[in-house]
């Protein structure tokens, strides 16, 4: 029991020399960027995106501007090639034709930074959590104060206090949220979000949607988030675009005024126009009673409306 | 394990209430239920054992030259320590152990980094460790006698080449079944291939490789006592058999103990090692919260 009492005393001194920064270092010394790059969103163009993976096509042109530090959602069924566009947009994969412009420059000419965050945490289970998020400071990781800088990221998910915890020990919702912080450790100017609330209970989901927006609101980053929820969609985008087969099939704005209420009648309103469009098949006239009847059977499948 | 263990200390005390002095009798429940739920727990079966065995040939009923009883092995150790040969034998036979493990370990190493991390790596040389592989050390004895003559050198040939293999194959596995997701993020975040080794790649083969080394060190141990018991002058192989020759079965006995101490000191080493490296992973955190 002794053991006890000193083992959480000394985590707590731990803990608190760790929540409690220097007084005489001032703050916005962490958050300078050391690059020349001009903090806040970067403009993404397409222009005749198409990716096939040998004889198998799966994006056939894609023409898009996002402009700087729009939040757009990214809507299609399983298989359209919405990760695919995704992984193109944060350099994991080459395009087979066309281009993607940032700030109207190559990729490899702009000096901006990109982030993805993936469907799943994808943190290293060998470093705490406070070590996962210095991975995300990329060439800074290895400099000092990488884990101060690392800590404000952590204090922005509010999870500051489990700085030294093992990342096996988190709940899932927690796990998205270090790797959040761990995305927005380099301030980048674009983020990629791959499904990365997909995984997580209903209650957790609408929790972190609030939060992105908070800390796209704050940082001010170019946002694209691939969903297959369209509440999800609507709720988080400035602009929704649906990919089916491989091309963009509508461009929607959504005009709504932050902060939107979940279920008020604009954001079921365009919720129904855009599922419409998901399941109005080619030529098929719009049939509502079909489509109610394919709503409920989507929603039932999905365990219910989130 | 341990928990339940508490818990049937708990239970036990529960039920006990009836029983006359009630707070006593639980204490005495509950120590023993954390008795063994200790360390110390592992030590009660060989104790036992050493206890009956000294009783059995005390009694007379092993015969003395069958097997001596513990407290003649007892007196040989007491006896070989004061002369100095025992630690001249113990420290000879380990100074060969740990060169052959040394040089044997650090190449398998290498060569799994290496073939791990590259495929031209594995093409040139994996397909050779296969078939090399599959032939036992020991039957490179005669062979090393004829190259290396009983010197040193021979066993501690034999001792590189038999750990180098369970080290390289878990190597290997372990860099090669690093989670492809966790490299791709480490890419993705820009990490370059040193870093990428340093904080992915190395700490996921990490379990595996321990694998190796624990299974090494046996092979190390085992390796060792053929090689001296078949051809050497000194060692505590020799020892053994040298004391055959003048049926001094304490000292037989005792040897074959020495080995046993020697292994499982080796394999505590290990298991210290993989302790505090991979305090990360669920499997050794369990350790953790009950301690």
């Amino acid at each position: 029991m002794v053991d006890d009492i000193l083992v959480r005393a000394m985590l707590y001194s731990q803990l608190d020399a760790i929540d409690k920064p220097p007084p005489d270092e001032p703050d916005e010394a962490v958050d300078t960027l050391d690059d020349n790059r001009p903090p806040g969103g970067v403009a993404l163009t397409l222009r005749g995106l198409t990716k096939s993976f040998g004889a198998n096509s799966v994006l056939h042109g894609i023409d898009l501007h996002v402009p700087a530090g729009q939040f757009l959602t990214v809507i299609g069924k399983s298989g359209c090639g919405k990760s695919t566009l995704l992984r193109i947009l944060a350099g994991l994969d080459a395009p087979t034709g066309g281009e993607v412009l940032f700030d109207g420059r190559a990729s490899q000419q702009s000096p901006h930074v990109s982030r993805l965050m993936f469907q799943e945490p994808r943190l290293l289970p060998w470093a705490r959590v406070l070590g996962n998020v210095e991975v995300g400071l990329g060439a800074r990781r290895n400099a000092p104060g990488a884990d101060r800088r690392a800590l404000a990221k952590l204090a922005e998910v509010g999870l500051e206090r489990r700085a030294h915890d093992w990342p096996a020990v988190l709940s899932g919702g927690q796990k998205q949220r270090v790797a959040l912080a761990r995305a927005l450790a380099s301030s980048p100017n674009f983020l990629a979000l791959d499904e990365p609330l997909g995984a997580l209970d209903a209650l957790t989901r609408i929790e972190m949607q609030s939060l992105l927006e908070s800390v796209w609101q704050e940082e001010g980053f170019t946002a694209v988030l691939v969903t297959h929820d369209v509440t999800e969609a609507v709720m988080l985008g400035d602009r929704v675009v649906l990919i089916e087969d491989g091309i963009v099939k509508l461009e929607v704005d959504v005009p709504i005024a932050r902060p939107r209420r979940r279920g008020s009648p604009q954001v079921a309103a365009l919720e129904e126009r855009i599922l419409s469009h998901l399941f109005a098949d080619g030529a098929r006239p719009a049939d509502h009673s079909f489509q109610s009847r394919l709503r409920t059977s989507l929603f039932s499948r999905a365990g219910g409306p989130s | 394990m341990s928990d339940s263990l508490i818990t049937l200390g708990r239970t036990l005390g529960r039920t006990s209430r009836f029983a006359a002095p009630v707070v006593p009798s639980r204490r005495i429940l509950a120590a023993l239920g954390r008795f063994l739920a200790s360390d110390a727990a592992s030590w009660i079966i060989p104790v036992l054992l050493l206890l009956v065995w000294q009783a059995v040939a005390r009694a007379g009923l092993l015969p003395a030259n069958v097997v001596p009883a513990p407290s003649d092995v007892v007196d040989a150790a007491w006896r070989l320590t004061l002369s100095g040969e025992l630690l001249d034998n113990v420290g000879i036979s380990a100074k060969r152990a740990g060169i052959g493990f040394a040089i044997g370990g650090s190449l398998a190493f290498a060569f799994g980094l290496l073939n791990g991390v590259s495929k031209i790596g594995e093409k040139l040389t994996d397909a050779t460790f296969q078939m090399v592989r599959n032939i036992p050390n020991l039957a490179m004895v005669p062979l090393v006698i004829l190259w290396f003559g009983i010197e040193d050198s021979a066993r501690i040939f034999l001792v590189a080449l038999g750990v180098f293999f369970p080290i390289y194959i878990n190597t290997f596995h372990g860099i090669r079944t690093v989670d492809v997701q966790l490299v791709e993020m480490g890419r993705s975040y820009g990490m370059s291939n040193w870093e990428l080794f340093r904080r992915v790649i190395l700490p996921g083969a990490l379990p595996s490789i321990f694998v190796g080394l624990r299974y090494a060190l046996g092979i190390m141990w085992l390796t060792l006592i053929v090689a001296e018991t078949i051809a050497a002058n000194s060692g505590i192989g020799y020892m053994a058999m040298s004391a055959r020759e003048f049926m001094q079965l304490d000292v037989v006995v005792l040897s074959i103990l020495l080995y046993a101490l020697l292994g499982k000191l080796a394999d505590s080493i290990a298991r210290l090692l993989e302790r505090t490296t991979l305090s990360w992973h669920p499997a050794f955190q369990a350790h953790v919260k009950e301690s």
